[in-house]
């Protein structure tokens, strides 16, 4: 297959898989800002998605404060945000109008007609149609897609690469859920340790259930939610599909199957072998942001370096 | 539909009693439907310098172009025979020049031609086939003649509409079909493939075949996708592909890979940035090193552009008696030719009756409609005419015919081309079929995408026995 045509493969589950993501993410926190608010609890609510400076900056130059329409507005609709929903599915679009040929029409049509829809797409049809029910609607839209590239997908290298796009882009967004919650849920001043097991059900429960993990850890963990156990959960747990730990060993089978010799599949083990020996004990003493921010590096690097073995151009 | 009597010609009658028993409303419908599939489906082209609302549907009428058979097999023959002469003078200009030293074509509308390759001089091309994909354009004027307006060797588009038109109508009218005679054409991705494998350089013996796009955001992106997934090969563009050690690669996941065959819809002026446009992204640097030494062949070869123009259209029923020894079966235009003094005082004199086109001029620009045109218009193209005669032609307005057409009005007559498909490999053939483009506006002649045309499915009628045989 041209390196130019994986490429775009990769991208495009990577877009694909990222709206789905960012919807996930969005619909938590909307459900977060409909809470009571209790001393303080939603200050920075909105605020916390953008995790950087720039993206700070981005924002701040066209909204003037982090509520939630215009942040919804920025991060679902906005065309000039290179990250919101519509540009992720524009993109996810434009990489499948590249590789067309070589992918069903089933997929093409699928893409195609959410991007239409998109596309004519306001924030007043938003508020319509309930935020909710829009950012459920991203969803479906995702899931119709994965559906369709794994019932109508011939098994060779076109689906490796799509399915490496989709594993990598899915772990890193774990990561940014857990590390968005870490940055955004702080209460601030004094709280009892009642308000503070209240706020942790609330949050790490909204969380978990943007998921779909909330019945698995009621189910491994019987018990009241607690942060360090969430964690533990959609880092280190094989069992649960957007762990952290499922998708790098996602990525382990497709890099072994792909290229087994090659220096990406030697760091996709490096990786694995990180989240295997990791105790969440260890994790939480050392501090959890650290711990999530190294392993994001790490699969960042990853992404690089798969794109240096096969995708690279020029 | 109807012929000059009055009389619904044969091809449509069964069609047209079919349509007399359907609602306007129905067609509409149908109308709406078929806009929806082609925008899901994603057949659009882009029209350039717009960002991601770019992309235009070209409107398309349910209502089917009908080709008896035999007027289809007066078509099939004429088009095959202007592209083997076509095929033939190319060979021969970038020969021995025979035509030119028997004084049939003047040497200098060959040499001082824009289009005219001095690169291509002496090599030798796989079946001497130059133009391996045609597209040539006709009108019919009564019930027995069709015109050639032009002919395409550079590269044809349209033919993906030709297909998708076909597969719209199969899925609008499915009830249509069930019981016509219609004769198919979804084996030309099949018949383009052949083509190309059948020229690949000698020795190879399972060649890999591309399609070199310039990319996305060219306007026929969609079709060069389209065809490239019908055919099964790799779509690449300029950066996939390098010259090394004499041979073009395309890089792929797994290693550089030799490409044998490439069918490109890429101009000759930006293929090679090495010869040609140096500031063009599009192209492979050396290409045309590669081309020379014979070790991939590129389709169509470069510098067949000189027999497209519409200066050496006049020559092409000569170059047919020279090369084939045959009469033509298909009729040019009549054309008056600038360069020619008694031909441009008659153009002067004549300008409010003719159609007068630029020799280089493509998509409906650069021309006089002129009982269209107003007396200022006129003489505006007077001077030019005068400033540079060489650059221009001029045809007397045919009277074109028409084909019912759903517009708002309801179903109304309107003007219509084809453009036929010619495939030329280890044979010449045409697929029964084409692509009609159709004048939407009332009373207008231009048919171009460009300037407000559609399209319409092209049915070629099967011949009775051949349908016998098959039950």
């Amino acid at each position: 297959m041209l390196s130019s045509t994986a490429d775009n493969l990769f991208w495009m589950a990577r877009y694909m898989e990222r709206s789905e993501n960012t919807a996930r993410l969005l619909t938590g926190l909307y459900h977060m800002s409909l809470l009571p608010a209790r001393r303080g609890a939603q200050a920075g609510l909105w605020e916390g998605l953008f995790q950087s400076e720039d993206e700070r900056n981005a924002y701040l130059a066209k909204y003037d404060s982090f509520k939630t329409d215009p942040v919804l507005t920025y991060m679902v609709l906005d065309r000039d945000n290179s990250s919101s929903i519509r540009s992720c599915v524009w993109s996810a679009r434009e990489n499948v109008r590249a590789t067309r040929h070589v992918l069903t029409t089933d997929m093409w049509e699928t893409v195609n007609s959410t991007w239409l829809d998109i596309a004519q797409t306001t924030y007043a049809d938003m508020q319509d149609m309930g935020h909710h029910e829009f950012l459920e609607w991203i969803k479906v839209r995702s899931h119709l897609f994965r559906g369709v590239a794994h019932g109508t997908m011939r098994r060779g290298e076109a689906f490796e690469f799509w399915r490496m796009g989709v594993f990598i882009e899915r772990a890193e967004n774990t990561i940014r859920l857990l590390a968005a919650r870490a940055h955004t849920f702080k209460p601030t001043g004094p709280v009892s340790r009642e308000d503070t097991a209240t706020l942790d059900y609330y949050q790490w429960g909204t969380l978990l259930r943007s998921v779909n993990a909330y019945k698995a850890y009621r189910e491994i963990y019987k018990s009241q939610i607690d942060p360090r156990r969430v964690v533990e959960l959609l880092t280190l747990n094989a069992e649960i599909p957007r762990s952290v730990m499922a998708c790098v060993e996602e990525i382990c089978e497709v890099l072994e199957g792909l290229r087994p010799r090659s220096r990406c599949f030697e760091q996709s083990r490096d990786l694995l072998n990180r989240l295997q020996s990791a105790r969440i004990d260890r994790v939480y003493r050392t501090g959890m942001a650290r711990f999530l921010e190294d392993y994001r590096a790490g699969l960042h690097d990853l992404s690089l370096q798969i794109q240096k073995d096969f995708l690279m151009i020029q | 539909m109807h012929a000059a009597n009055g009389d619904i010609r044969p091809a449509y009658r069964d069609y047209s009693a079919w349509l007399t028993d359907q609602s306007l409303e129905r067609l509409r419908q149908k109308h709406a439907q078929a806009d929806l599939l082609f925008r899901r489906l994603g057949i659009t082209f882009t029209v350039y310098g717009e960002d991601e609302g770019g992309e235009r549907l070209i409107p398309f009428d349910v209502i089917p172009r009908i080709i008896s058979h035999e007027e289809w097999s007066v078509l099939e023959r004429g088009a095959i025979q202007r592209v083997d002469a076509l095929n033939a003078f190319l060979h021969d200009i970038y020969h021995e020049q025979e035509i030119i030293r028997a004084g049939v074509v003047p040497a200098e509308l060959v040499m001082t031609n824009e289009a005219f390759q001095p690169q291509m001089l002496g090599l030798d091309l796989p079946r001497r086939v130059y133009a391996h994909v045609s597209g040539v354009d006709v009108v019919r004027v009564d019930d027995k003649t069709f015109y050639v307006l032009e002919d395409n060797v550079r590269t044809p588009s349209g033919v993906s509409y030709m297909l998708e038109n076909r597969e719209t109508m199969m899925r609008l009218f499915p009830d249509l079909f069930a019981q016509s005679v219609v004769a198919p054409v979804d084996r030309y991705a099949e018949y383009l493939l052949r083509s190309l494998q059948a020229v690949a350089p000698p020795g190879v013996d399972d060649p890999t075949v591309v399609l070199m796009t310039p990319g996305q955001y060219n306007s026929a992106y969609f079709e060069h996708a389209f065809l490239a997934m019908e055919m099964g090969i790799e779509l690449v563009e300029g950066r996939d592909l390098f010259v090394d050690s004499g041979s073009i690669f395309m890089r792929t996941t797994e290693g550089p890979k030799r490409v044998d065959v490439i069918y490109r819809r890429v101009d000759d002026g930006f293929i090679d940035p090495l010869v040609f446009n140096p500031d063009s992204a599009l192209g492979v640097p050396g290409m045309l090193s590669v081309v020379r030494s014979g070790r991939v062949t590129v389709c169509n070869a470069m510098g067949t552009g000189v027999a497209d123009d519409k200066a050496m259209y006049c020559f092409v029923p000569d170059m047919i008696r020279f090369y084939l020894g045959e009469e033509p079966v298909l009729q040019n235009v009549p054309t008056y030719s600038c360069r020619k003094p008694d031909d441009l005082k008659y153009v002067l004199d004549n300008i409010a009756d003719l159609v007068v086109k630029e020799v280089h001029g493509s998509g409906g620009y650069g021309m006089l409609v002129g009982p269209k045109a107003t007396k200022a218009q006129c003489d505006d193209f007077k001077q030019r005419l005068k400033a540079e005669p060489d650059n221009y032609i001029a045809q007397p307005t045919l009277a074109l015919s028409t084909c019912p057409t759903l517009v708002e009005e309801g179903i109304a007559p309107r003007h219509v081309d084809l453009r036929p498909y010619v495939l030329s490999g280890e044979k010449t053939r045409v697929v029964p079929g084409g692509l009609t483009r159709v004048a939407l506006k009332a009373g207008s002649l231009v048919v171009n995408s460009s300037q407000g045309g559609g399209t319409k499915d092209t049915w070629v009628l099967e011949a009775p026995a051949v349908i016998e045989e098959e039950e």
